[in-house]
């Protein structure tokens, strides 16, 4: 809806229309590497996990075989512990360089970390869902957001540890680590990298791209910006707190150059397809051969 | 002396106890007349009645019962008066005889605690013994083939054993000129087993002793063929086998013991008699109306291994009462010298379709060639090593007559030269296995037959003529009938590696393969080994991952808990190591067949599955469910939407633009 707004916007020549940045260019290239990394990851692994599965063969075979997809699988993880430490670094940056206290972070109107009133958002969305009130006045931040914020810490944690386990059973068991242990981290991994695929190729990119207001994608991802329309309607609290504190001249934007939109549009929707066919593949997998 | 000495004894024995023999007699029937009568003896019944009517008949008929069952005490019941109640002592008269008997081959075995070997009442019987002259005996001429051939026959308990390198005796001596004589010409002077082995000195031929002996084997011979120094004169310098029998062939080396045959004497036929004919290129026979020429090369047999042989030597049935003498003289019969190749031969599957009428079917020169023939050894022989694939695949190839195994669509002799052994072969390497070695080369049987060298029991021996390390390893392990007893089918060579597609066990495809194998009665850890990562790197087409004999060994499979396994605690590291080199202690201790559906025996499996998956399945519920809540309420926002847009620009055209 957006999306189609914004183009008819465009092919009218309109240059007028305000937006506001959401995220930082920086913040787009990590979630790049994150979707580059997660699909490489997602269908290198699953060939593993459904290896009697024969469209899972193929799909083997089609990149080059499970020698490439071990290495391509290795690779991506280092892409993951790469953007998890820019991440972390990027975090620590906010508190030291930009004056934000910890505290701030913690429990700040823009933080991550849910909190009571996340909790009544959640209560209100339902109730919305049901026709029996207004759609909350979401922040900069809602729950479901916050949700997959820290899944993807969640995530990393456990199927990067796991994993690890997995890539140097010898170092792992020659520091102390039982035999055993390696297959305990093998179910984990595996069942822990179904539920991240699962989660966000389904809930995810609904929540984000295919939920009606904005289907069949959102790509402020990768432009980093929104129109002011659609922000103040997304995001009323935000825009609020903005207004009052008179800060929202410093978050205009001018709108995403052509390429960029361009770029989001290919990049995105095919990320976004391949997201797709792997999750059917897995439910095809789930469905008729997993036992 | 001592037949003297019998003589006289006996006679005088007999005289002093017949008076008292009669009542005594008649007082043990009282009892052991009644056919019921049973005792109890190492927990097996034993039958105590003695029938008195061939008690009457037999040579003993004047004994009285206490004159061979000694130390005898009437009144005791059970009669257990003194050791030998039980055992009679045949010595007691018969000494001369027993003393032969326990220097024999039998005594011996029998002093040695061998159950099966016979005593004086295995051959001569009981109470029922009648003189040796009487038809009736078992010690009868005619019975004795039939008395010794009880056990030295095929399949009894004494043929399983072993000891003795004669194999189908009974067949062979049946056939042979004595058994001839004796079974078809009813002659009673013929030669039985007892005329060369003697009865009861009986004795290995190995023993300086024996009677077959090769230095006592003339004389032996000489028992009825007195003359046969003169008869072999043309032969053989005769005398010599009395004076110097080491130094010329001894009778068995030219008439087989049990296949005495009769002897061709070829010379009063020339070869050139022959040749006078059979050097026309055009001379034919007509059979069924087509014509088979009987044009003989005389090169061929002048380089072929029977150059020294004449004519009539094979073609025996030439006769002066024929016109021409070879006139409907037949096949010729190799058997007459080649005996043991033809007797293989006719066990075989294809003596079996040629008596059945398949004219398919090859005899003897079909696969030697006939004037040609030369030694398998012969570069030229169609029997020699490289060329015998081809020599069988005339027959066998798919389309051929012969039963070919529709393996795949190339036929076995394609796919033979494509295995490990056919590969050798064509690299000029004639120690490698052929067909013959498998498949035997006279005695070719179907895989189902249990005289088949290919049988899945026999199949183990056929390998280790040349894989014989790998066999003893084979039958120390695991899946060796003689280490495990099971009602289960125990693996051979063939169920790992195919007969003719037989692989190189290093070639990816072997190792692909091998799996399947294992799986077919290992189903439950094959399954188990599909849930971890060696089985399915391995399903995802991985050659190099780890398959079951690279952990388990191959032909030395043992469980786990036998000190010589790979698996063992003991080598256990070592064998990881061969793939992780940097293995130890703990890391041996993955589960390789690990599953997570088994509570007891991998609870920390078990429970991490089931935590991780009622983790998944509450975080997808709880999405799935607000997601599928969202949907339809987004939808009914983006319709209200529209239709406030289209009211708006209806009402106010600018908005928006």
């Amino acid at each position: 809806m957006a999306n189609s707004e914004k183009s008819k916007i465009k092919n009218h020549g309109s240059n007028e229309e305000k937006y506001i940045w959401r995220f930082e260019p920086f913040l787009s290239f990590l979630h790049i590497l994150v979707i580059l990394s997660f699909l490489s990851l997602a269908i290198t692994g699953m060939t593993i996990k459904f290896a009697g599965v024969g469209i899972f063969q193929t799909a083997s075979k089609l990149m080059g075989g499970y020698e490439v997809t071990g290495y391509i699988h290795r690779l991506a993880a280092i892409i993951t512990f790469v953007y998890f430490i820019l991440h972390i670094g990027y975090l620590i940056k906010k508190v030291t360089k930009q004056n934000r206290t910890f505290k701030h972070m913690l429990s700040g109107e823009n933080s991550m970390v849910p909190n009571k009133r996340d909790w009544k958002e959640f209560i209100g969305t339902i109730k919305w869902f049901f026709g029996k009130g207004k759609r909350p006045n979401y922040g900069r931040w809602t729950y479901w957001e916050k949700f997959d914020y820290f899944a993807v810490f969640w995530g990393v944690a456990v199927i990067g540890s796991s994993g690890l386990i997995l890539w140097f059973p010898e170092f792992f068991t020659f520091l102390g680590l039982p035999g055993w242990f390696i297959n305990v981290a093998s179910i984990v991994h595996s069942d822990e990298a179904l539920l991240a695929t699962g989660f966000i190729f389904t809930i995810h990119f609904f929540n984000t791209h295919f939920r009606p207001d904005k289907f069949p994608m959102d790509n402020v991802i990768f432009t980093g910006r929104v129109p002011l329309e659609e922000f103040k309607k997304d995001r009323p609290r935000e825009y609020q707190i903005l207004i009052e504190n008179n800060k929202l001249e410093e978050r205009i934007a001018p709108p995403p150059p052509e390429w960029l939109v361009k770029f989001a549009k290919y990049f995105g929707f095919t990320a976004l397809s391949i997201g797709l066919i792997i999750v059917i593949m897995i439910i095809y997998a789930m469905i008729f051969l997993y036992k | 002396m001592t037949n003297c000495s019998k003589n006289l004894l006996l006679p005088i024995l007999l005289l002093l106890l017949t008076i008292q023999a009669m009542a005594q007699t008649d007082e043990c029937m009282m009892c052991h007349g009644d056919r019921s009568l049973s005792y109890e003896r190492n927990n097996k019944l034993v039958s105590l009645f003695v029938d008195e009517n061939k008690f009457a008949k037999s040579v003993h008929a004047d004994l009285d019962c206490s004159d061979c069952h000694m130390d005898f005490d009437a009144e005791d019941i059970p009669h257990r008066a003194g050791d030998n109640i039980y055992k009679v002592d045949c010595a007691t008269c018969h000494y001369d005889y027993a003393e032969e008997y326990h220097e024999s081959l039998h005594g011996q075995a029998l002093a040695q605690g061998k159950f099966l070997a016979p005593d004086c009442t295995t051959c001569h019987g009981k109470h029922d013994i009648l003189p040796h002259t009487n038809e009736k005996s078992k010690t009868y001429v005619m019975n004795i083939p039939d008395l010794c051939g009880t056990c030295h026959k095929e399949g009894t308990r004494v043929s399983a054993l072993r000891t003795i390198s004669q194999r189908h005796i009974l067949e062979n001596y049946k056939e042979s000129i004595h058994g001839d004589g004796l079974f078809r010409r009813g002659l009673i002077v013929t030669a039985v087993c007892t005329s060369c082995h003697f009865s009861h000195n009986i004795l290995p031929h190995e023993n300086p002793k024996s009677s077959i002996n090769r230095n006592n084997i003339a004389s032996t011979c000489m028992q009825c063929h007195t003359q046969i120094e003169k008869v072999h004169t043309k032969v053989i310098r005769g005398e010599l086998w009395e004076q110097q029998p080491h130094v010329i062939p001894a009778c068995i080396d030219c008439h087989q013991p049990h296949q005495v045959r009769r002897v061709f004497y070829d010379q009063k036929y020339d070869d050139a008699k022959c040749m006078s004919c059979h050097s026309n290129k055009d001379l034919y026979k007509e059979v069924n109306g087509e014509k088979v020429s009987l044009y003989v090369d005389t090169n061929d047999l002048a380089h072929s291994v029977h150059k020294d042989n004449t004519c009539i030597k094979c073609h025996t049935n030439v006769s002066h009462f024929s016109n021409p003498i070879c006139k409907e003289s037949g096949k010729v019969d190799c058997s007459i010298c080649h005996a043991s190749q033809v007797e293989e031969w006719q066990l075989s599957q294809h003596s079996i379709e040629l008596v059945n009428g398949n004219v398919d079917a090859p005899y003897c020169n079909d696969c030697h060639g006939t004037h040609k023939v030369q030694k398998k050894t012969d570069r030229t022989s169609p029997t020699f090593a490289r060329n015998i694939p081809d020599l069988c695949g005339k027959c066998h190839n798919i389309g051929g007559p012969g039963k070919s195994i529709l393996e795949d669509e190339f036929g076995i002799v394609k796919d033979y030269s494509q295995s490990i052994h056919g590969s050798l072969l064509e690299s000029g390497l004639t120690v490698t296995a052929t067909c013959v070695d498998c498949h035997s080369a006279h005695r070719e049987l179907p895989e189902k037959n249990p005289l088949s060298t290919v049988h899945k029991d026999n199949v183990g021996e056929t390998c280790a003529k040349c894989h014989l390390g790998i066999y003893e390893q084979f039958t120390n392990s695991i899946h060796s009938p003689l280490i495990t007893q099971t009602d289960k089918e125990l693996p051979g060579c063939q169920d790992c590696h195919q007969a003719h597609t037989i692989k190189r066990t290093d070639k990816d495809d072997f190792r692909a393969e091998i799996i399947d194998q294992c799986g077919r009665c290992h189903e439950d850890v094959t399954d188990t080994y599909f849930d971890t990562l060696h089985g399915k790197v391995s399903k995802l087409g991985s050659i190099g991952a780890a398959k079951c004999y690279d952990c388990h060994g191959s032909h030395n499979i043992l469980p786990t808990y036998i000190v010589g396994s790979t698996l063992h605690r003991e080598n256990i590291v070592e064998t990881c190591a061969s793939c992780h080199p940097n293995s130890n202690r703990k890391f041996v201790g993955y589960l390789t067949h690990a599953t997570h559906h088994d509570k007891d025996k991998y609870p920390f499996l078990y429970y991490t599955f089931w935590f991780m998956t009622i983790l998944l399945s509450v975080t997808f519920l709880f999405f799935g469910t607000h997601t599928l809540l969202w949907l339809p309420r987004g939808l009914a926002e983006r319709r209200k939407a529209k239709l406030e847009k289209k009211n708006n620009s209806t009402g106010n055209p600018v908005n928006g633009k």
